[in-house]
Formats: C-alpha cells, sequence, structure tokens
C-alpha cells in the first residue's frame, strides 16, 4: 500500500490552506527521450493522483505534437499528496521544456522550485541542453536529488554515469538514486526522498501578495490559463489582480490547483502553485516571468528576472498557393494567443508573393509553429532559409535592423553586428578534433575545454554567431559525432563581423527569397552551391538564363541554364487535337503555379527544393 | 492515331448529333478517314491503336470491311438528320495500323462505299499509307485501279541499325523498289520518316534523309521520336536501358531535313511536313484548317462542326455496336468558342500559311510582337499589309508549343 495521505493528514494539506513546511515544489530536468515523461507518469500513480486505469502515457504532455516528438512543450504542474512518517505533504511537480529554444521559460521554471531531480539515462550519460539546464539550477540554488533511469536496460553504466553525475554536482556517487520510472522501481524512494531534501517554500504569508507567472497557455473554452507560484502572501478567488509589468488589472474568474485536471479552490496560500483564469484571451496579457499581485493591495516591487521573449531567428512563411494567405494569418493570429514568443508581420516577395516574416525564440521553435500551421490550418507552406536579425551600422551613424535578407541596406555601411551564442558541446572524446574543426569552419571562438566529465566524454565552450548554427550546424554536429553529441546554446550578445548579402539574380533580376548574409570568406560558396542548385532546378526556358550570384554589383558565381531548343508536338493530325488542347489547358493551369521572374518561369517546386538543404534529385 | 482517347461526354447510343453542326457545313470540306487497326508486328515504340492478329479477340482482320461499310451507312444516316448536306468526299485517308496487311479488294470496297454514299470530288485525294514490306507491284496496281492516288510509306530510315531499333522488319532496299512500282501505277508518293531514335547519329540521320530526297518523292514527313510511356521503348528508357532521346540532337536532326528538304524542291508547309508545290496533301491540311471529317474504323475521331467524337479503340468493340446497329461513338465534346479558337490557333501555328493575325484576341496580338523579338515568329508575314499572319521561323517551329502557349 503506497504511502498516501489518510483523511487526517489529507485535510492539513487542502489547497489555500497548507503551511508552507508541508509544502514541496519540484521540478525535473532532462534530456527528451531519458525518460521524464515516464517518471512523472509512475509519480502520478504512486501518489494516487490518477488511477491506474486512467492513466494514459505521458499525461501530462497535452498536444498531439508533444506526444508525437515525446517532448515536452508547454510545462504544467500538479499537485500530489503524500506521505512521509505520520505526515502528509503536497508536492508539486512542475514539468519544464526541454529544449534550447525555451530556455527563458526553463527559467521560470526553476524558479517556482525549491528542488530539481536531475533525471539521466543511465545508458547515455548526461546531454549539453540537460547540463545547461542544471546550470540554471545550481545558479537559482536549486536542490539538485541526482537520478540515473532505465537501469533496466542491458545497456546501463550507472557506475559510469554515477561517477559523471557525482562529479557536476560535487556530491558523492553513493548519493546518485538509480531507477526504472518504466517499472516503477525507486520512485517512492525518490518521492521520500524529494520530502526529506528539498526545502520547503520560505516566502513571507504575510506580506502583500507576489505570485510568478511561469507558463500561460490559451485554452479554446476558458481563454488563457496562467500557471503561477505563490512567493509571498495568498490569492484568493473573486478578488482582483494586477500584472504588475503592464499594471493591466482582471477580475479572477477562478482559482486552484491541477490534481491532474484543474480543481477550483477558494485560494493559493504562500508557497502554492496552481492557475488562474481572468477571462483574457491572449496569452501576451499573461506574459511568462510576470508578477501578479493584489490589485487592492499591490506589492510595490515585482519579482527578479522578468523579461521579454525575443525571436532569435526568422524565416518567410509563405503559402504555396497564394489564395491561402488569408487563411495563414487567421492561422497565426490563433497560434499567437498561445506563443507569446511568435512575433510575425506582413511580406511581400517578388518570388513567393504574399507572406509573413516570422520571428522564433529558434529552429525548433520554427519547426513545431510550421507543423502546428500545417496540420491545424491544412495549410501547405514554404518557409525561407531561417536567418538572424542584423543591426547595420551606416557611414552617417544610422543604424538599420534587418530580420530578412533582402532588405539588407545597400551604400555605405560602416559595419554589421550579428548575434552570437555561448553554446557548449558535450561529447565522446574521440571526436573533439572533428568538432573543434567545425566550430572552427563556423566562425567559432573556443573559450573553455576540453574538460574532461568523466574519462571519454568532453565538454567544449564556444563563442559561436547564432546565423551559423541556424543553418545546419546541428546536422553537421550530429553526422560528424555519430549522433553523440549534444548542443547547448545561449544569447551572448552581438559582434561586428565582416558580413555581405549575396544576391541572386536570374537573367538579371534579383530573386529577394535565396539572397543570404553571410561571411565575407563564405560568399563565394553559397553563391557557387546555390546557382549550381538552381540550374539542375529551373526548366530550360526558350531562351538562355544566366544565374549570377552577386555581392553587390559584383558577380561571384554564374552558371547558365541553356536555353531549350525544341519543344513541339511532332504530330498533330485528326485523333490527336482533342488530347492536345486539353494538354494546353493543362498547362496553362500549370503556369499559374509558376513564379515569373522577369521573364523566366520558375515552378514552386524549385523554390522549395532550393531553398531546403538537400540536394534537387532531378530537374 | 494514338490509343488513349480523351476525356469527353458520353456518346448518344444512335450517335445523333446537334442541328448546330449543318451550320455553314456547305463551306467547310468533307473527308473521310478510315483507321485500319491491324500490322504484322508491334513495334516497339508505337503507341497507335493497333493490333497484331493475336491480341484481336475473336474479330478476324477479314470482317474489317463489311463493318467499315456498316458505319460508313450509319454515317450517311447521322449526318442527314442532323440536317447536313451530302457533300462529296473532297479526300480519302486510310491510315493505321497498316492498312496494306488488308487484300487491295478490301479497301476498294471501303472505298466504294465512299463513293456511293457521298461521291467524290473531281481530282479527290485517295491515299493509303503503306509499309514498304506489305506491298507488292500487283497490289499497287490495284489500289491505283480502285482509285487510290497516292500512297504514303512508312521507310522510317536508311540506316539498318536505326530500322532494327525501331523493330523495322523491312529491308532498306525495298523502299526505292516500291516506290518505282507506285510511280509505275501513276500513284504519287510520300516518305514517313523518324528521327532521335536512341543510337541513332546526326550522320545516320543525314543518310536517311539524303535516301529519301533521292528518290524524288513529293512527299516528305518527318517525326520527333516522341517516347510514350506504356509502349515497350517507353518501358526500356523508364528503366535506364535504352538512352533517352536527346532534344538538343532532334532540333538539330529537325535542321538537318528542313535544309535538304527546301534544297530539294520541297519546302515546309507544315511543322512535320514538306512537299513540292501543290503536292501537299490536301486530307492532313483538313485536320490543321478545321475542315469536317467523318472517321471510320476502331479509334478513328471524327469532326463535324462543333462536334469532335471518337469510336470505341477496340475492334471488337466496334465491330458488335455497328452488328447491334448502334454508333460506335463512345464520347465526344462540343466545344465552346474558346476552345474553337484554341484549337484554331494551335493548329494554324503549324502551317506555312500561318494562322490569321485576325483570329486571335486583342491580349494574344500584342505577344506576337514579343515573339517576333524572341525570333520565333517571323516579322513581315506580321506586319504585312494583307492578310498578317503568324507565321513561324524555324526557331519558332521547333518551340511551336511555346508560340502556342503565348497565344492562347
Amino acid at each position: 500500500m503506497p504511502p498516501i495521505p489518510g483523511p487526517d493528514a489529507a485535510a492539513r494539506i487542502r489547497p489555500a490552506a497548507t503551511p508552507q513546511h508541508l509544502l514541496r515544489n519540484f521540478c525535473i530536468i532532462a534530456h527528451i527521450d531519458h525518460g521524464k515523461s515516464t517518471l512523472a507518469d509512475r509519480m502520478l500513480q504512486a501518489t494516487g493522483v490518477v488511477e491506474e486505469r486512467a492513466m494514459r502515457a505521458q499525461y501530462l504532455d497535452r498536444m498531439d505534437i508533444e506526444r508525437e516528438r515525446g517532448i515536452t512543450i508547454k510545462s504544467q504542474a500538479v499537485r500530489m499528496p503524500w506521505q512521509v512518517g505520520d505526515t502528509g505533504y503536497a508536492l508539486n511537480m512542475i514539468d519544464t521544456p526541454g529544449h534550447v529554444d525555451f530556455t527563458y521559460e526553463v527559467s521560470r521554471s526553476l524558479a517556482a522550485c525549491e528542488g530539481a531531480v536531475l533525471l539521466v539515462d543511465a545508458a547515455q550519460g548526461i546531454e549539453a541542453q540537460t547540463l545547461a539546464n542544471l546550470y540554471l539550477a545550481l545558479a537559482g540554488d536549486l536542490v539538485v536529488i541526482p537520478v540515473l533511469n532505465k537501469i533496466d536496460l542491458p545497456a546501463a553504466q550507472p557506475d559510469k554515469y554515477a561517477e559523471e553525475l557525482a562529479g557536476l554536482i560535487g556530491a558523492d556517487a553513493d548519493d546518485v538514486m538509480r531507477i526504472s520510472a518504466k517499472t516503477g522501481e525507486g520512485v517512492q524512494d525518490l518521492l521520500d526522498r524529494i520530502v526529506a531534501e528539498v526545502p520547503a517554500p520560505a516566502g513571507d504569508p504575510e506580506a502583500a501578495s507576489r505570485a510568478m507567472i511561469f507558463d500561460s497557455v490559451y485554452d479554446t473554452y476558458r481563454g488563457v490559463v496562467t500557471y503561477v507560484r505563490v512567493v509571498d502572501g495568498s490569492l484568493t478567488a473573486r478578488e482582483r489582480i494586477a500584472m504588475m509589468s503592464t499594471k493591466a488589472t482582471h477580475e479572477l474568474l477562478e482559482i486552484g490547483v491541477i490534481a491532474p485536471e484543474p480543481v477550483p479552490t477558494t485560494g493559493l496560500g504562500a508557497g502554492e502553485v496552481g492557475y488562474l483564469i481572468t477571462g483574457v484571451k491572449d496569452v501576451r496579457q499573461s506574459k511568462v516571468g510576470d508578477t501578479v499581485t493584489d490589485a487592492a493591495v499591490p506589492a510595490s516591487e515585482a519579482l527578479a528576472g522578468y523579461s521579454d521573449p525575443k525571436p532569435m531567428v526568422f524565416s518567410g512563411l509563405y503559402p504555396i498557393d497564394g489564395s491561402d494567405y488569408p487563411d495563414l494569418r487567421d492561422a497565426l493570429d490563433k497560434l499567437k494567443l498561445n506563443d507569446a514568443a511568435l512575433t510575425f508581420e506582413p511580406e511581400t516577395s517578388v518570388a513567393l508573393g504574399f507572406g509573413f516574416r516570422v520571428g522564433f525564440l529558434g529552429l525548433l521553435h520554427l519547426e513545431i509553429v510550421r507543423e502546428r500551421l500545417e496540420r491545424e490550418s491544412g495549410l501547405d507552406l514554404i518557409s525561407t532559409a531561417p536567418n538572424v536579425e542584423y543591426d547595420v551600422v551606416m557611414e552617417d551613424r544610422s543604424v538599420v535592423r534587418v530580420t530578412n535578407p533582402s532588405e539588407f541596406p545597400g551604400g555605405k555601411v560602416s559595419a554589421v553586428h550579428e548575434p552570437v551564442v555561448k553554446a557548449t558541446v558535450l561529447l565522446p572524446a574521440e571526436f573533439v578534433g572533428t568538432v573543434m574543426e567545425l566550430c572552427q569552419q563556423r566562425r567559432g571562438v573556443l573559450t573553455g575545454g576540453p574538460d574532461y566529465l568523466s574519462t571519454d566524454r568532453v565538454e567544449l565552450r564556444y563563442t559561436l554567431p547564432l546565423a551559423e548554427i541556424v543553418f545546419d550546424f546541428f546536422d553537421a554536429l550530429k553526422s560528424r559525432t555519430r549522433g553523440y553529441a549534444s548542443l547547448d546554446y545561449e544569447p551572448a550578445g552581438d559582434q561586428v563581423s565582416d558580413l555581405v548579402k549575396v544576391d541572386i539574380l536570374l537573367q538579371g533580376e534579383q530573386v529577394d527569397a535565396f539572397s543570404a548574409i553571410v561571411h565575407k570568406d563564405k560568399a563565394y560558396d553559397y553563391g557557387v552551391t546555390l546557382t549550381a542548385k538552381l540550374r539542375k532546378l529551373i526548366p530550360r526556358q526558350q531562351f538562355e538564363v544566366p544565374i549570377q550570384a552577386a555581392v553587390g554589383s559584383r558577380v561571384i558565381a554564374r552558371e547558365t541554364i541553356r536555353a531549350i531548343r525544341k519543344d513541339v508536338l511532332a504530330k498533330c493530325y485528326g485523333g490527336d487535337i482533342s488530347r492536345k488542347r486539353k494538354l494546353l489547358e493543362k498547362q496553362k493551369e500549370g503556369k499559374k503555379r509558376m513564379k515569373t521572374i522577369g521573364r523566366v518561369d520558375v515552378p514552386q517546386e524549385a523554390f522549395i527544393a532550393a531553398l531546403s538543404s538537400e540536394e534537387p534529385k532531378k530537374k | 492515331m494514338s490509343p488513349a482517347l480523351p476525356e469527353g461526354d458520353p456518346a448518344p447510343p444512335d450517335g445523333a448529333l446537334p442541328p448546330q453542326v449543318a451550320d455553314g457545313a456547305g463551306t467547310r470540306a468533307f473527308g473521310v478517314y478510315v483507321h485500319v487497326p491491324f500490322c504484322r508486328v508491334r513495334c516497339g515504340y508505337c503507341d497507335f491503336n493497333t493490333y497484331t492478329s493475336d491480341q484481336l479477340e475473336g474479330v478476324t482482320q477479314t470482317s474489317f470491311a463489311a463493318a467499315a461499310l456498316a458505319e460508313i451507312s450509319l454515317a450517311a444516316q447521322v449526318l442527314d438528320a442532323a440536317g447536313v448536306p451530302r457533300r462529296p468526299a473532297s479526300t480519302v485517308f486510310f491510315g493505321g495500323g497498316t492498312p496494306t496487311v488488308l487484300p487491295p479488294g478490301d479497301l476498294a470496297a471501303v472505298l466504294g462505299a465512299v463513293r456511293e454514299t457521298w461521291g467524290l470530288v473531281p481530282g479527290a485525294e485517295v491515299t493509303t499509307e503503306a509499309n514498304p514490306d506489305t506491298v507488292t507491284r500487283q497490289s499497287l496496281a490495284a489500289l491505283a485501279e480502285a482509285g487510290f492516288t497516292r500512297v504514303s510509306f512508312g521507310m522510317q530510315s536508311a540506316v539498318p541499325h536505326v530500322l532494327a531499333a525501331l523493330d523495322r522488319s523491312h529491308d532498306p532496299a525495298q523502299v526505292p523498289r516500291v516506290v518505282d512500282w507506285a510511280r509505275a501505277v501513276g500513284l504519287r508518293c510520300s516518305l514517313d520518316l523518324v528521327y532521335g531514335t536512341p543510337g541513332e547519329s546526326l550522320a545516320d540521320w543525314g543518310t536517311s534523309v539524303r535516301a529519301a530526297l533521292d528518290l524524288g518523292v513529293e512527299h516528305l514527313s518527318a517525326y520527333a521520336l516522341t517516347v510514350e510511356p506504356g509502349t515497350r521503348m517507353g518501358g526500356q528508357i523508364r528503366r535506364g536501358t535504352l538512352p533517352s532521346p536527346d532534344p538538343d540532337l532532334q532540333a538539330q536532326m529537325y535542321e538537318t531535313v528542313d535544309d535538304a528538304a527546301t534544297a530539294a524542291g520541297l519546302p515546309w508547309y507544315e511543322i512535320s511536313s514538306w512537299a513540292a508545290p501543290g503536292q501537299q496533301c490536301r486530307h492532313n491540311l483538313g485536320y490543321w484548317r478545321g475542315a469536317d471529317w467523318w472517321g471510320v474504323g476502331p479509334g478513328a475521331h471524327s469532326h463535324v462542326g462543333l462536334v469532335r467524337w471518337w469510336n470505341a479503340q477496340h475492334p471488337r468493340a466496334w465491330t458488335q455496336a455497328l452488328d447491334g446497329g448502334r454508333s460506335p461513338a463512345v464520347g465526344r465534346e462540343v466545344l465552346r468558342p474558346d476552345q474553337v479558337a484554341a484549337e484554331r490557333t494551335m493548329l494554324g501555328v503549324r502551317l506555312s500559311d500561318g494562322l490569321p493575325l485576325a483570329a486571335l484576341g486583342p491580349a494574344a496580338r500584342h505577344r506576337v510582337a514579343g515573339l517576333v523579338a524572341d525570333g520565333l515568329v517571323d516579322g513581315p508575314a506580321a506586319v504585312r499589309p494583307v492578310a498578317p499572319a503568324v507565321v513561324l521561323t524555324r526557331t519558332g517551329r521547333l518551340l511551336a508549343d511555346v508560340v502556342v502557349r503565348a497565344l492562347v
């Protein structure tokens, strides 16, 4: 019989009436596939919050994409009862997003906790993103409980990785717990240990109320659901709350806890975690990191650590069928309600028509947004090659911000600033040489390492231009290390670099969708590669078509599509006429799907293929 | 004739035509096409509607003439019922397949039925296609006797390895022989050539062109080999066991034949056709100029006024319909004015006479200047004061589909 609190103990840990010393707030830090969702499922079962038969795999991951990819995009917080000895405790498990794009959201989730379970696959060891999140947790003074998962796997090397974890957090290898979330082995011990080691919250229950928003989710039926951790004071149902960053006030329509479905309560006390519903319809009105206070008796100072999400990566999104443009706008508007980090504005491309320049936190964010747009709205989209944002300083000292390479100013440029990141790469020692070479090629500057985490695992730290990462760095890294390397990065300001815009011209006409901002030393490679690719992709026309790559007015690469010489049906007799006319009608329809650049007809497929990183297969 | 039938509306069982087909019928020439769907062997490149004797599924070549006579009789009823005045045929054309696998008497019987039903205009052109190894001096004499005036031989090439690649069984030396026999009995001669066969060099092609022109024929057709899906050759090319024809090389080959034919006194009059003055194939000109014709035989297409229709493809289905007193037509389309205009453009630009500029709408007329600038359309012909027309340059002939797409 698992130690689930009985009626007496349960009465002492009711929401809004639980003393802080009976609360434990923790999160699980883990890499994709290391078993976080399975562990969360097992904890829900062990604490009796979810009955066995109601269990569905990965209970907390709600969206289809999350379930399919096995990753968590949006966090939630579940309240679970647990008894140690005679005392009942309320445990709040705060689920955290697990990817590099969502570092800020992770940091806010961590700030809602006093402790963290560091969950690592006993067959794989720690990954770079987990390490980065671990450092965030340590910097936030969280108590870290190291746990090796999947010890039931034949390939598990628990002794080796226990040493590695112990070394990272300055503990003894014996302190590293060994569990199997799949079989449930060790899960109850882990819950006990959370109660024993994670400190209770220590806010001031009497002070003016302050609660930190660590997540904000749009729900079609309820509007925005805001997840908060109360730090000081308390929140009660039906009070008026204020958002401290915007001073906006809202009526509290509902307040409650997740167990694991929403349960309304009379309020939330100091140290507690739960949700608020105010009726707002846009997550931007309830921003992650903001402080919620009582509008009648507001706190004087907001909680630290708030910042606005800043898009780092930009891409043009265009409907393949131009008439879908209004649908794309509607779909983006809808998605925006649930994604405070998504920014977009209309743009026009000569090549691709009407679309949007969309800002993303990173590449995964881009991929997720694109996939959700296609899936939920049934749109076929082209996305242009991702790029970063540049500040171009002109000789007259004016500054032009460039989010679309085709807008890169001509004229007298004195300096170009590009964003850089601090990157951490974890990899098997045998690949150090090849990875250092890759980072070098991508204009990286080594800032730390190689540091040995264990006898054969190494950490490298680099400063890298973000633009080099958003292209295909991750793929290159994986392929050079047979998939063993992992990468994490965080923004680290910008640097002045010798960057130029390479334009692609078809018959002398610039094709905006193919313009790119690249380092001067790489302009030639880009030009040669793209012109060669286009030569294979664009069908021959009745005239010769030069394809040029140019920096300013200087042509750096050139290919020629030879003129087609023969396009005629050899025979057109009585029995051929109807078929031939129908073919003609079809070709005319097909021409509507062509984009005409100058006089050159370019099939949509050529744009898609040229913008993707794969080699074209056929003409 | 290509086998795949177009998509269209179903044709009525009695083959009845809407009355408007009679409008202006008196001003249009009338021709008869007879499709003889039989070959001795099936050539690997050919996708025409034709059958070897083991593919006939119960019908026989000997029953063809009788069924053709039944269709001619039905044709007369249908045209009469629609109010189309009976016009003597100006041209009759037997195509295939290989019409000359039938005994000359069968061909003569069908021609006789045409003559009895509608009559022939004085000097009517009566052509049959023939393979060089399916005629004899006697059979050609019999055809001439029956009223045929012209024979079009499927020469294809004079080079043995090219003929082999095309599965053509005749000996190249047979061609001069059959041309002599035909002339001796007063038949005019045309030769068909194919260029761009896998393995055929420019020199091979030059040899074939010279061989054809050295025979002094008054008409020549030359077709770029078109690889059709579903043929044996199409499969070989798809699997990579045969090289695909090179369109640039085919363009050079076109220039070769055009130069040589012109020099031999046979200027082009249609993209793939060259003839001495007055020796053009009038039957084919009817297709390109929008004449009326009735197509007799399996898979044959017909055109009267605004209606195009086509017969059941397989000889058995065609025969059964006629045996049952029904029309063998299976599909048809009644053309809308924009479709009529598109066809007129598509067909008209193929001719050396060109497409009258007046046939084009203002937008299309505007685009002619661009085509002239690109060297695809002859400038002087487009701006001459009398009967200005879109006449293709030689470059334009090779890119005729580009021109058509610009004008429709």
